[in-house]
């Protein structure tokens, strides 16, 4: 993606895109908010105890893994490991050309876009096809998703009408309802064509080895109903212990995520077609993906891989209202993705050290985690990594030459008094801080050792 | 602790300050080697900066007094971005008895005094702004419960208050333009309750929306809520 700074990226963006990111992301947060208020007495504490249940599971992943892979291998699914995205791809793609299949459908899974799945099956003669609305649109387009959940946020019903005219799917109409049918009619023939049905995996208890399918729009079971084989690519992370505690994720998922109670879909896959169950597709694969995610679970950011991808810490954050999720030049944008996505470039980590500064530290992601992310304390260590491996520090100034004078009072007090200087100054000759505050504030007028004389007076007096 | 920003410009909330503990009947002391909480270092990932700064407040703030600051985020950085500072640091024990003994002014009054209500009369309409490093403490509610039982008072609601101001610190010159789009939005969302006066524990968020503000050409009265308790008291007096 385009190298280019948050903030200036930030500064040319439309006032349209702004606008609709910006409401779209608030009417989302205030309808979670309402919906959690109302259901549960004390949000905080099912937060935590996802959290904790969670965290759990990634400090036995190992055993958990295990246990998942004996299950699904029961049940008739073949399990794969792949340590890197190329592994992933090729694990796919090895799948695909075993069984002679040339076309595939998908649901919406943010791990594919990771691996960068469906251009390398393209390069291989693989004809794919997204499924959920916003992510074909996507697709039709040539872009990239903005948001973990609405792939489209950024995008207006207008501009999604001139794209479908351009591609041969209608004359301009941009009511949401005939956008809607036309892509259903189009992809109706897709899934009967299809000969693979590629998906992720919202969870998957390791305790049944079944997957769990979190959707609204029934694409995904079109996907995993018509075609003979089955894949999921699924995170390691993904995993939950048992089938019990399904019951707090999966209360916590779709109100963080879209105030919804529960998604339209909740989709429990439980294998391959058997004796028992005549229903499932003839082959299923799970190919579950590292892709840096052991490494990040042996640091101090483990906590980040609690993740559900519900998308609430994009929707309340103010910087990502004003940015929108290309802004972060990478898979997962806003908050989590400032953490994420440094992590999972591995060795290019400071191609990408500068997302982590693109916070106030404000702590509203924190608040609204579905899984208690405390992702501030994350952002904060991350920068301290940057700074450590010597990435460029961009606009924000060196704090090194305050903090020495912090820790002199001799030297603190002379600079008290000599802040002075700064209201005679022409701005000009000012810092560049000091400059860059006052392209579009005002600076009070210097009152330092005005309250230390105060004091030291009435000390006199008493 | 005073604050830097209240050592450099706000002189007054720093007054207000020590005036409104003399009323609850504590003896405020001023150690005259105090600085900086260090968190602008922290926040900019220069962690051996910050722990410089920590070192020399643990040293000047030696003892068992509670160390009382008119700001939130001061007050959350000792209690608890000081604690992963020095997670790994040989003197630890020692931030963590800082950490125990900062407290926000106004959590400080509820929580530790017990004081619940406050004397006096403040008359007009007031937009709380919850400063973000307020947040998961005892300052929200506290600030709140003291302005609620001011007589004279109107506690007016407004949108997106959950909302960041965009200060940030180096944010707001890192990303500047980010920042003010921010600023500018807490404007609007505050100034169209049409409060007489903006209300914050935290000077660095009043800072940043003043200094927008003025620019813009908006009129903006904004206070720390340490000076509405003080010209509460005054009212009080006077009406003696």
């Amino acid at each position: 993606m385009k190298r280019e700074p948050i903030d200036q990226f930030a500064a040319k963006q439309s006032d349209e895109r702004r606008t609709s990111v910006r409401l779209g992301s608030n009417a989302c947060h205030e309808k979670r908010t309402q919906v959690l208020h109302e259901d549960y007495a004390d949000v905080d504490l099912l937060r935590k105890l996802a959290g904790q249940i969670k965290q759990h599971t990634l400090e036995h992943l190992d055993s958990y893994l295990e246990k998942a892979e004996e299950k699904l291998r029961a049940r008739g699914v073949k399990v794969h490991f792949a340590l890197d995205a190329e592994a992933a791809c090729q694990s796919v793609l090895d799948i695909l050309q075993a069984r002679g299949a040339k076309r595939l459908v998908k649901t919406k899974t943010m791990v594919s876009e990771e691996i960068e799945l469906l251009p390398f099956l393209e390069r291989h003669g693989v004809e794919c096809f997204e499924t959920d609305l916003g992510e074909f649109i996507v697709q039709l387009d040539a872009d990239r998703p903005s948001h973990i959940v609405k792939p489209i946020l950024h995008k207006n019903r207008r501009e999604i009408a001139r794209t479908f005219q351009q591609k041969g799917l209608g004359t301009y109409d941009d009511t949401p309802e005939v956008i809607t049918r036309r892509a259903r009619e189009f992809l109706r023939r897709k899934y009967l064509e299809a000969d693979v049905g590629l998906s992720g995996a919202n969870f998957v208890s390791a305790e049944s080895g079944r997957l769990v399918l979190v959707t609204n729009e029934g694409n995904s079971r079109f996907c995993l109903a018509a075609p003979r084989c089955h894949i999921a690519v699924v995170g390691i992370e993904k995993l939950v212990p048992d089938d019990r505690s399904l019951s707090v994720f999966l209360n916590l998922l779709a109100r963080s995520a879209t105030g919804q109670r529960l998604s339209v879909y909740t989709e429990f896959i439980c294998g391959a077609r058997s004796a028992d169950a005549p229903d499932g597709p003839e082959e299923m694969h799970v190919i579950f993906l590292d892709n840096g995610r052991t490494e990040v679970l042996g640091t101090e950011y483990r906590e980040i891989l609690r993740c559900l991808r519900c998308g609430a810490c994009l929707n309340v954050c103010p910087v990502y209202r004003q940015a929108s999720g290309h802004a972060y030049r990478s898979v997962y944008p806003g908050p989590v993705g400032a953490v994420l996505s440094p992590l999972l470039a591995g060795k290019r980590f400071l191609e990408l050290a500068d997302l982590p500064k693109a916070s106030t530290l404000c702590g509203a992601c924190a608040e609204v985690c579905p899984v208690d992310i405390p992702i501030p304390d994350l952002l904060v260590r991350l920068r301290n990594r940057g700074k450590q491996e010597g990435a460029p520090s961009g606009a924000t100034p060196s704090l090194g030459g305050f903090a020495k004078l912090a820790s002199m009072p001799i030297a603190w007090k002379a600079a008290l008094g000599m802040g002075k200087l700064v209201d005679h100054m022409p701005r000009a000759v000012q810092p560049g801080p000091l400059r860059a505050w006052q392209g579009e504030r005002d600076l009070p007028a210097w009152r330092g050792g005005a309250f230390r004389s105060w004091f030291r007076k009435r000390g006199k007096k008493a | 602790m005073s604050t830097c920003l209240c050592d450099a410009f706000f002189d007054d909330v720093a007054r207000a300050t020590v005036e409104v503990l003399e009323h609850l009947g504590c003896t405020v002391e001023f150690p005259e080697r105090q600085t900086c909480c260090g968190q602008p270092a922290f926040n900019a990932g220069d962690w051996p900066a910050a722990r410089t700064v920590l070192r020399h407040a643990v040293d000047v703030f030696a003892g068992e007094a509670p160390v009382v600051i008119p700001s939130a985020s001061c007050a959350a950085m000792l209690s608890h971005g000081a604690q992963i500072l020095f997670e790994n640091e040989p003197d630890v024990v020692a931030i963590k008895q800082l950490g125990t003994r900062a407290w926000e002014l106004t959590d400080f009054i509820v929580r530790g005094l017990g004081v619940t209500s406050w004397p006096g009369r403040f008359t007009g309409r007031v937009a709380f702004h919850r400063s973000c490093h307020s947040r998961g403490s005892g300052t929200g509610d506290a600030v709140s419960t003291l302005l609620r039982s001011l007589s004279g008072l109107e506690f007016v609601d407004f949108d997106e208050a959950e909302q960041c101001c965009g200060f940030g610190g180096t944010f707001s010159v890192a990303f500047a333009s980010i920042s003010t789009a921010m600023g500018t939005l807490k404007l609007d969302n505050l100034l169209a309750a049409k409060p007489d006066v903006i209300v914050s524990a935290d000077m660095s968020c009043l800072l940043h929306l003043r200094g927008l503000a003025e620019r813009q050409g908006r009129p903006l009265r904004a206070l720390h809520v340490a000076q509405v308790l003080r010209d509460a008291l005054a009212s009080s007096e006077v009406g003696r």
